[in-house]
C-alpha cells in the first residue's frame, strides 16, 4: 500500500488508541499499558506521515497531489461531500509537525501524568484530538474540514477541564473548558457563514474544485472578500486573535502538555492551515488580506506587551503563543505563505519545548506556578535550564536556531509585500519577545532562589526529559530547512510549498522585491533588536534587579492595564457575556419556553382533560337511552338517505 | 309471483317496528331480547324476499348467516343476563345502570 | 285474488298479530309462545317466496333452538310477570310511538315511492332455495364466510360457558 493510502491507518491508530483507554482503561489501571498504546499509536501516525513524505518526494513537484477517497459521506441534492483525504505538500507538512511534535508530547505526558487517577483518560483525549487534527489537515473539503475543527475544539474543552474539580483563577477549570468552547464557536459561526458562502457560489465544498473555480473569479470580487472575512472569523477563534483571543490564557487550566500539544504546536495553528489552504480565495481579496496582516500584526503586539508584566510562568508562554500567532497571521496577510507556515513550524518545535520545560518546573516546584517565588533552579534542574534556554534563545529570534529564520522572513515579506508599518510593528513585538523570554529564564532559573525551603525541587524523569532534548535539537537546526537563498541556502521550505500557493501567486500583483542589501540590513537589525531585548532582561532581572520595580512604580498606571490584559475580559463580560445571559434567562427562558412552549403544551393537556370531563356525562349507565339513542340515529340516517 | 316485492317489504317494515317498539317498552332483559330477534327475523324476511324477486340465492344465503349469529348472539346473551340474575337478583332493564361515569 | 295472495295475506296477518300481542303481553312465557308462533308464520312465508331450507331451518333453529333456549332461561330464572303501572308516565314511551311509527311511514315511503315495486320480469325458479342450490352456493362462492362462522360459534359456546358459569 502506498503511504497515501495508508493515511487511513495513521487515523485510525490513534482513534484505536482513544477507544482502548477510554473504554478499557478505568479497569485495566496499567500506566505503562495506556501510556504505551496512546504514544504508539501516534508514533504509527508519524511512520506514516514519513512515508507519505517520501512517496510525495518520488512525484514531479507539479503533481504532488494524491487523493485518497474513502467513502460517500453526505450527497444531499447539489451539496456532495465524502470521507476524503487529500495528500499534497501542505497536508504532509502539517501531518509530520502533528504527529511528530505530538508523539514527543504523549511520551512526556507519560512522566508528567504519573500518578493521576485520570491518566487512561488523558491519554484517550490526547489520542482523540490526533483523529480530529488529522482529519482537519488531511480533508479534501470544507465540511470533513469543518468536523476536525469541531473535533479539535471539543478536545480541547475536554483536555482544558481535564482536572474539573479545581479552582482556578474565579472559577473552576471547567469554567475555563467552557470559555473556551464558547468562544471558539463564534468564530466557527465565521467559518460556517463562509462555507455557505462557498457552497452557494462554487457549488462545491471540496478544495480542488472551489479553488480551480475561484480561477475565474476577479481580484477584489465583493463575495471573495466575504468569503475569506468570515473565514477568517473562524481562523480568529481557534488561532486565538484579535478579537477572540481570550481563551488562550485561561486554557492554561489544563495540564501542561495539553498546553504544549494544542494551545502551542497543533490546534491554534489549524487556523493557519486553513487560511494558507484557502490561499487562491484570499489573493482574490486584497481587503481581507490586509485585515488579516493588520489584525496579525497587532496582536503579535499587543500580546507580547501583555507577556511583558505577567507572573504566573504558563501565562507568559500563553500570551508569548497568541503574539507568535500573530505573526504566522501577519506572513499570510502579505502574501508569504510558505513564511507564516515555516513558522509554524519552528513554533511548534520551540514552543512545545518552552511548555514543556515549563512543566518540568512546575513538576520540579510541587505545582507552583508563580514566577516571583522561583529562582536559581540552573543547578537543581539543569537538563531543564539549558532546554529552556535553547527555546528561549529559538524564539527570541538570535541566529542559527531556528525562530531566527522563520521569523525573519516574515518580516522581510512584511516590509517587502507589505508596508513598514507591518514590519515595524513585527520588529517591536520580537524585541518585546526577547525581554520577556529572557525575564522569564532570568526570575525562573538564575539568581538567588525565593522558593520554601523544604522544596527540593529535582529533575524531571527521562520520559519527560528525553523530549525536551529533542525538540531542543530541532529547535537548534530546524530552521535550516528554510534557510534562504541570501544567505546561501536552497530556501528548500519555500520550494517545497511553492506549488501549493502558486495560483494564489498568480492572482497577486507581482511584487518587486528590494535588492539583496535592504534584506541583509533588515536581518542585522531584527538580530539587533533581539539581542537588545535579550541584554535589558539580563541589565534587569540579573544584574541591577532594582529596575523594574522602579519601572513599574513609574509606570503604575500603564503597568495596571498591562497587568490586567488591557480589561479586554471584563468589557466583552459587560457588553457581550452579561446582556446575552440576561436575554437568554428573561426572554428566552420566561417568556419563550415557559410561557408559550409550556404553555401550549400544558394547554393542550389541559384541553383533552376538559373535553374528556364534559363528554363522559353521556355515559348515563341507562340501557334503554342508549337503545333509544340508536333507533334515533337510525330514524334520521334512513330520513337523510331518502331526502338525498 | 302474484304478490308484489313490496307487499313483503311493507310487512316486513311492520314487524321490525313492532320490534323496535317492544325493545323500548319493555322493561324484562329477557322479552327484550325476543323483540331483537323479532326485528332480526323481520330484516330476514326483506332478504328472503329480494332473492326470490331477484332470482339470486345470495339474499339467503345471508340469512343463514344472520341465523347463525342470531344463535350465537342468544346463547352469550342469555349467559349474560343469567350472570346479571345471580348478580342483581332482577332481570329489569332499568336496575341494570351502574355502568355509568 | 289468486291462492298465493290469499295465503300471503293471512299469514301476514297473522304474524302483525302475534307480533303486537308479544309486545303487549305482560307474562314473559307467554310472550315467548307469541313469538313462537309468529316464527312459524314466518317459516310458511319463508315456503311461499321459494326459500325451502330456511323455512326448514327458521323452524329448527329458531323456534326450535333458540326460542327453547328463551323459555328454558325464563322457568330457570323464575320470572314473575311486569309490573302493571309504573310511578309516573314515562315520556320515553311517546317517543318510542312516534320513532317507530315514524320509522314504519320512512320505509313504506320508501318502498311505495323508490320502483321494484312492481311484478319482476319472470317467477323466479322452483329451486331457487333448495337444499341442493344452497349446497352449492354454501360451498362454492361462499365458503370462507361459512367457515368463519363457525369460529364465530365457537367462540360464542366459550363465551356462553364462561360467563354463565358459577364462581369457585
Amino acid at each position: 500500500m502506498t503511504g497515501a493510502e495508508l493515511t487511513g491507518l495513521a487515523v485510525l491508530l490513534p482513534l484505536a488508541g482513544f477507544l482502548l483507554n477510554g473504554l478499557l482503561g478505568a479497569k485495566l489501571r496499567s500506566e505503562a499499558l495506556s501510556g504505551i498504546a496512546g504514544s504508539g499509536a501516534v508514533a504509527g501516525s508519524f511512520c506514516v506521515a514519513c512515508t507519505c513524505f517520501v512517496q510525495l518526494l518520488g512525484l514531479p513537484p507539479g503533481a504532488r497531489t494524491i487523493d485518497v477517497p474513502f467513502f460517500p459521506w453526505i450527497a444531499a441534492g447539489g451539496l456532495h461531500a465524502d470521507v476524503a483525504f487529500q495528500v499534497d505538500q501542505l497536508s504532509v507538512v502539517m501531518m509530520l509537525i502533528v504527529t511528530g511534535v505530538g508523539f514527543l508530547i504523549h511520551v512526556y505526558s507519560i512522566g508528567y501524568m504519573h500518578g493521576d487517577p485520570g491518566f487512561a483518560r488523558f491519554f484517550a483525549y490526547l489520542n482523540l484530538f490526533i483523529v480530529a487534527m488529522l482529519i482537519l489537515i488531511l480533508a479534501d473539503n470544507f465540511l470533513l474540514m469543518f468536523l476536525g475543527w469541531e473535533g479539535v475544539g471539543l478536545c480541547s474543552y475536554l483536555l482544558i477541564g481535564f482536572w474539573y474539580d479545581r479552582k482556578f483563577e474565579k472559577g473552576t477549570t471547567a469554567d475555563a473548558a467552557k470559555k473556551a468552547f464558547v468562544v471558539n464557536r463564534i468564530g466557527d459561526f465565521g467559518f460556517l457563514v463562509g462555507m455557505f458562502l462557498i457552497f452557494v457560489t462554487f457549488g462545491s465544498l471540496r478544495f480542488q474544485t472551489v479553488f480551480s473555480q475561484a480561477a475565474a473569479l476577479q481580484v477584489g470580487a465583493p463575495v471573495a472578500t466575504l468569503i475569506t472575512l468570515a473565514l477568517f472569523l473562524g481562523a480568529t477563534g481557534k488561532s486565538a486573535q484579535i478579537p477572540l483571543f481570550v481563551w488562550l490564557p485561561d486554557a492554561m487550566a489544563g495540564p501542561t502538555p495539553v498546553s504544549a500539544l494544542i494551545h502551542a504546536a497543533t490546534m491554534v495553528t489549524a487556523g493557519v492551515y486553513m487560511v494558507a489552504r484557502c490561499s487562491v480565495l484570499y489573493a482574490l481579496a486584497p481587503a481581507s488580506m490586509a485585515v488579516v496582516a493588520v489584525v496579525g500584526a497587532a496582536t503579535a503586539l499587543m500580546a507580547a506587551t501583555i507577556g511583558l508584566v505577567q507572573n504566573d510562568i504558563k501565562k507568559v508562554l500563553a500570551y508569548s503563543t497568541i503574539s507568535q500567532l500573530g505573526y504566522m497571521f501577519l506572513a499570510l496577510g502579505v502574501g508569504a505563505f510558505s513564511a507564516g507556515i515555516f513558522h509554524v513550524m519552528t513554533h511548534a518545535f520551540f514552543k512545545a519545548l518552552l511548555f514543556l520545560g515549563s512543566g518540568a518546573v512546575i513538576h520540579a516546584m510541587h505545582d507552583e506556578q508563580d514566577i516571583r517565588r522561583m529562582g536559581g533552579l540552573r543547578s537543581a534542574l539543569p537538563v531543564t535550564f539549558w532546554t529552556f534556554l535553547a527555546g528561549t534563545l529559538a524564539i527570541a529570534g538570535i541566529p542559527p536556531l531556528a525562530g531566527f529564520f522563520s521569523k525573519d522572513e516574515i518580516l522581510w515579506n512584511a516590509f517587502a509585500r507589505g508596508s513598514w508599518v507591518l514590519w515595524l510593528a513585527g520588529v517591536a513585538g520580537a524585541g518585546l519577545t526577547a525581554l520577556y523570554m529572557f525575564r522569564l529564564v532570568a526570575l525562573v532559573f538564575t539568581g538567588e532562589p525565593r522558593w520554601e525551603k523544604g522544596t527540593h525541587p529535582h529533575e524531571a524523569p527521562p520520559a519527560m526529559t528525553v523530549p525536551l532534548l529533542v525538540l531542543a535539537l530541532l529547535s537548534a537546526i530546524g530552521g535550516f530547512a528554510g534557510l534562504p537563498e541570501s544567505l546561501g541556502g536552497s530556501n528548500a521550505f519555500e520550494r517545497w510549498l511553492e506549488p501549493v500557493f502558486a495560483p494564489a501567486a498568480e492572482k497577486m500583483a507581482l511584487v518587486g522585491f528590494p535588492g539583496a542589501f535592504t534584506e541583509y540590513l533588515l536581518m542585522a537589525v531584527s538580530v539587533a533588536v533581539a539581542l537588545a531585548g535579550t541584554f535589558l532582561a539580563y541589565a534587569w532581572y540579573t544584574k541591577r534587579t532594582d529596575v523594574p520595580g522602579a519601572l513599574v512604580k513609574k509606570f503604575s498606571g500603564i503597568y495596571r492595564v498591562l497587568l490586567n490584559k488591557y480589561y479586554v475580559d471584563e468589557v466583552y463580560d459587560g457588553t457581550v457575556v452579561r446582556p446575552a445571559v440576561k436575554i437568554a434567562d428573561t426572554l428566552l427562558w420566561k417568556g419563550v419556553d415557559v410561557a408559550v412552549i409550556d404553555g401550549i403544551v400544558n394547554g393542550l393537556a389541559r384541553a383533552a382533560q376538559g373535553a374528556g370531563d364534559a363528554l363522559r356525562r353521556v355515559q348515563t349507565g341507562v340501557a334503554r337511552n342508549y337503545i333509544l339513542v340508536f333507533l334515533t340515529g337510525a330514524f334520521l340516517l334512513v330520513g337523510w338517505l331518502l331526502v338525498r | 309471483m302474484d304478490v308484489p316485492l313490496s307487499y313483503y317489504l311493507c310487512l316486513s317494515a311492520i314487524l321490525f317496528a313492532v320490534g323496535a317498539a317492544g325493545v323500548l317498552t319493555r322493561r324484562n332483559v329477557i322479552v327484550v331480547f325476543m323483540c331483537i330477534e323479532l326485528m332480526l327475523n323481520a330484516v330476514n324476511l326483506t332478504l328472503v324476499a329480494f332473492s326470490a324477486y331477484l332470482g339470486s340465492i345470495a339474499g339467503q344465503v345471508l340469512v343463514l348467516f344472520v341465523m347463525a349469529v342470531a344463535a350465537a348472539e342468544a346463547a352469550v346473551g342469555l349467559a349474560i343476563v343469567i350472570s346479571v340474575y345471580r348478580n342483581r337478583q332482577s332481570v329489569d332493564i332499568d336496575d341494570i345502570n351502574i355502568l355509568k361515569w | 285474488m289468486t291462492a298465493e295472495s290469499l295465503v300471503f295475506f293471512f299469514l301476514a296477518a297473522f304474524a302483525v298479530t302475534t307480533a303486537v300481542l308479544m309486545i303487549l303481553e305482560r307474562s314473559p312465557l307467554v310472550s315467548a309462545i307469541y313469538l313462537i308462533a309468529n316464527f312459524f308464520a314466518l317459516a310458511a312465508l319463508y315456503l311461499l317466496l321459494r326459500a325451502q331450507l330456511l323455512a326448514v331451518l327458521q323452524i329448527v333453529v329458531y323456534t326450535g333452538a333458540i326460542m327453547v333456549l328463551v323459555i328454558f332461561v325464563i322457568m330457570l330464572l323464575n320470572l314473575g310477570n311486569e309490573a302493571r303501572t309504573r310511578a309516573r308516565v314515562d315520556p320515553r314511551t311517546g317517543v318510542t310511538f312516534v320513532l317507530a311509527a315514524g320509522f314504519l311511514a320512512e320505509i313504506v315511503y320508501a318502498v311505495l315511492t323508490r320502483g321494484g315495486a312492481g311484478r319482476p320480469p319472470g317467477a323466479p325458479p322452483e329451486s331457487l332455495g333448495t337444499v341442493e342450490s344452497m349446497g352449492d352456493a354454501l360451498f362454492g362462492k361462499f365458503l370462507l364466510p361459512f367457515e368463519v362462522t363457525s369460529l364465530l360459534l365457537l367462540a360464542a359456546i366459550l363465551g356462553a360457558v364462561v360467563l354463565a358459569r358459577r364462581r369457585g
